[in-house]
């Protein structure tokens, strides 16, 4: 259930990272070649459906570390069944480290280095959580229930 | 109640031990005010005007004396000897310093409290109607189906960075003790001819500066579904609502603006796409917990019959006490708002009074109560009036409620940095005038609200009568509004007329309850009569 100490990069995936650079949804949807995106708040990830299949990475923008809609982007895309890297980008605090990695996110790309120590730290502070979401966590009404 | 087990008490213990480390990397100069605002606010520690003010969670309004204890001891040894019961069935301190705010989160978590989620833009603590598991006209007890969602919204991993708070209210009577409408969520518990459990769901409601009554999205939900249903709402909200304007950011902002129809549409889509998930908590979780909410053992056979010759007692058991399920017992409100007082302040020694009262005669039970009072849910009608003699040599046997001086007061200007005015001075001014029991009595309910600035923290839109303090060019005004109401009937009031100074708007409000008496029919309360006449009559004889 913990998350491992491979997290040198703050990168928890064992496949090579996409060397393309990200482009924006408009853009990503007009060319059948790009397997690299970028969401930015507004940006509806439903619309990513019929492209899923070619996408590798997903980089999801945080321009302020208060501004949420990248949780929901991030939550949507696994619901959607998308397995590829998914990066949380900008604004990206230590502190928000644990609910990222639970909807879904598996790398990150601070604007402010994030001590490695630390970010283990935070990832690991709950042993228990009380419902599902995008991780392999399991809810403590499974544990209560079998 | 609801007692912790070995999971709920190891999310709570690291909980504390987080903020402990966050604390620490904060006075460490590790982390910028702005980065540390979200993590205390979560919680619930607020920078006010002379302090740190720590706001405790009470759940769906239920506690213990064991509890209440604690927080008395919290007083005391941390604070200035008082604590202030708010309007979402929680306790505030108002003199804590940041140091301190981990060893204080380490005693509520040993005996199963938190200040998780209490501020910030959260899913806040939930509020429920006060005499769950008592009333007599409730379709079940709602507070397991609270305790649920307590739960499922604790550290929910999706929506702790909304747009702005989040508050839910819980009823599961027809006589709505909640205010649930004025919730962003507001739920009420059914039951359909099967006995399948339901909700009702409203959203939208809320009070600030700009106040709605909550629209009518699902008449029954399959209670089984809520989860589902919550996120749907909550993710239509955190990715469309506002984030350009903090005081348009709230849920009631984005149903206005989108029409409540088209809302209804956007989070049933959401809701088709989330509950074939399979990720709603199922009913052998909900029977876990309404175990712990059993009925408590009542005696049987005991008589309803009560000895009402002491007329002090007798006015307070007609005013505080209300009808119990159980034959034999009764609901006892205990008034924090003593003539003259502060509104839902409590000393150390009040609490402690309020717990032994609690586990001798109330099977250990204490309720906030949403008008911040504390109700005791299940007394035996015999043990009323030594209950009642032990309160009123505390200073806590006032019997006022729902009459004009049991007023609800934000804490204005005195304490609360976002205040305009002093609401608390007022609220004094206009209990002394009416002090009279007789006159109260005469008067007969009459909600008076009273907030310091149009944030309404003190509910001023569905006052019966309200009062909203304003800064006007650097002096405190006060603005009368007539008409509201937070029950099952819920309207926003209306401003009468121009403002006035202190004094000024005491006048004015007995001005308007001379008005009610003069033209009432016999049987209508003040809201009733101003329903009737409308707002001229009352206008006239203010303003003259």
């Amino acid at each position: 259930m913990a998350d491992g100490a491979t997290a040198s990069a703050l990168r928890f995936r064992d496949d090579e990272p996409a060397d393309e650079p990200a482009v924006s949804l408009d853009a990503f949807l007009d060319q059948p070649e790009a397997v690299s995106v970028r969401i930015e708040g507004g940006d509806d990830v439903r619309r990513l459906a019929p492209a899923l299949d070619r996408l590798k990475l997903v980089e999801v923008d945080f321009p302020r570390f208060r501004d949420g809609r990248g949780y929901s982007s991030a939550r949507i895309l696994r619901e959607m069944g998308y397995q590829g890297e998914l990066k949380a980008v900008g604004d990206v605090l230590v502190d928000q480290l644990l609910f990222m990695r639970r909807c879904g996110f598996d790398s990150f790309a601070p604007d402010a280095p994030i001590d490695t120590a630390a970010a283990l730290r935070a990832l690991n502070a709950f042993d228990f959580v009380y419902q599902p979401a995008a991780d392999v966590r399991v809810p403590v009404w499974k544990l209560r229930h079998g | 109640m609801y007692r912790y087990d070995q999971f709920d008490q190891a999310i709570v213990d690291a909980r504390v031990e987080e903020f402990r480390d966050q604390v620490a990397r904060r006075i460490a100069g590790e982390m910028t005010d702005d980065q540390f605002k979200p993590l205390r606010l979560k919680n619930g520690l607020y920078l006010q005007l002379h302090a740190y003010m720590l706001r405790v969670a009470v759940p769906y309004g239920t506690m213990d004396s064991r509890q209440m204890r604690v927080l008395a001891d919290i007083a005391r040894t941390y604070d200035r000897g008082y604590g202030h019961f708010t309007t979402r069935q929680n306790l505030q301190f108002n003199w804590i310093k940041l140091e301190d705010t981990p060893d204080i989160l380490a005693k509520l978590a040993g005996v199963q409290m938190h200040a998780i989620q209490t501020s910030g833009e959260s899913i806040r603590n939930i509020s429920a109607d006060q005499f769950a598991g008592a009333a007599a006209d409730e379709v079940c007890d709602p507070r397991p189906w609270a305790e649920l969602i307590r739960q499922f919204t604790t550290f929910h991993p999706e929506f702790s960075y909304l747009p702005r708070k989040f508050k839910i209210g819980l009823t599961a009577s027809d006589n709505d003790r909640a205010a649930i409408k004025l919730h962003d969520v507001g739920l009420q518990v059914l039951r359909d001819a099967d006995g399948q459990f339901g909700f009702r769901v409203y959203v939208g409601g809320g009070m600030g500066r700009t106040p709605f009554v909550a629209h009518l999205v699902r008449d029954f939900l399959p209670a089984t579904a809520i989860c589902s249903y919550l996120e749907a709402i909550l993710r239509v909200w955190n990715r469309n609502g506002r984030r350009d304007n903090i005081h348009k950011q709230r849920i009631k902002i984005l149903v206005h603006d989108l029409g409540a129809e088209e809302f209804t549409r956007q989070v049933e889509a959401e809701f088709a796409a989330i509950q074939p998930l399979g990720d709603d908590i199922p009913l052998a979780e909900y029977d876990r917990i309404a175990a712990y909410f059993v009925a408590p053992p009542f005696e049987q056979g005991l008589s309803d019959e009560l000895d009402l010759s002491d007329p002090r007692f007798a006015a307070w058991v007609e005013r505080q006490v209300h009808a119990h399920k159980q034959p034999g017992y009764a609901i006892a409100t205990i008034s924090l708002k003593p003539i003259g007082g502060i509104p839902g302040d409590v000393t150390a020694e009040q609490m402690e009074l309020l717990a032994d009262l609690a586990e001798q005669y109330s099977f250990d039970e204490l309720r906030p109560t949403h008008a911040q009072n504390i109700a005791l849910p299940h007394v035996r009608k015999a043990d009323l009036y030594t209950i009642w003699q032990q309160l009123d040599a505390a200073g806590l046997g006032t019997a006022n409620l729902d009459w004009i001086s049991e007023m609800i007061v934000c804490p204005g200007l005195d304490y609360c940095s976002l205040a305009n005015a002093r609401s608390i001075p007022v609220g004094q001014k206009i209990a002394e005038r009416f002090a009279d029991p007789a006159r109260q009595a005469d008067v007969g309910e009459l909600k008076l609200k009273i907030s310091g600035c149009i944030n309404a923290c003190g509910h001023h839109h569905v006052g019966h009568i309200g009062i909203l303090g304003v800064d006007r060019k650097g002096t405190e005004n006060f603005q009368l509004l007539l008409g509201g109401s937070g029950a099952e009937d819920a309207s926003l009031a209306k401003i009468v007329g121009p403002g006035f100074n202190e004094d000024g708007v005491v006048d004015a409000v007995e001005r308007a309850v001379e008005k009610y008496r003069e033209i009432r029919n016999p049987g209508e309360r003040f809201l009733d009569t101003y329903r009737r006449v409308g707002v001229e009559p009352f206008k006239e004889a203010i303003y003259g």
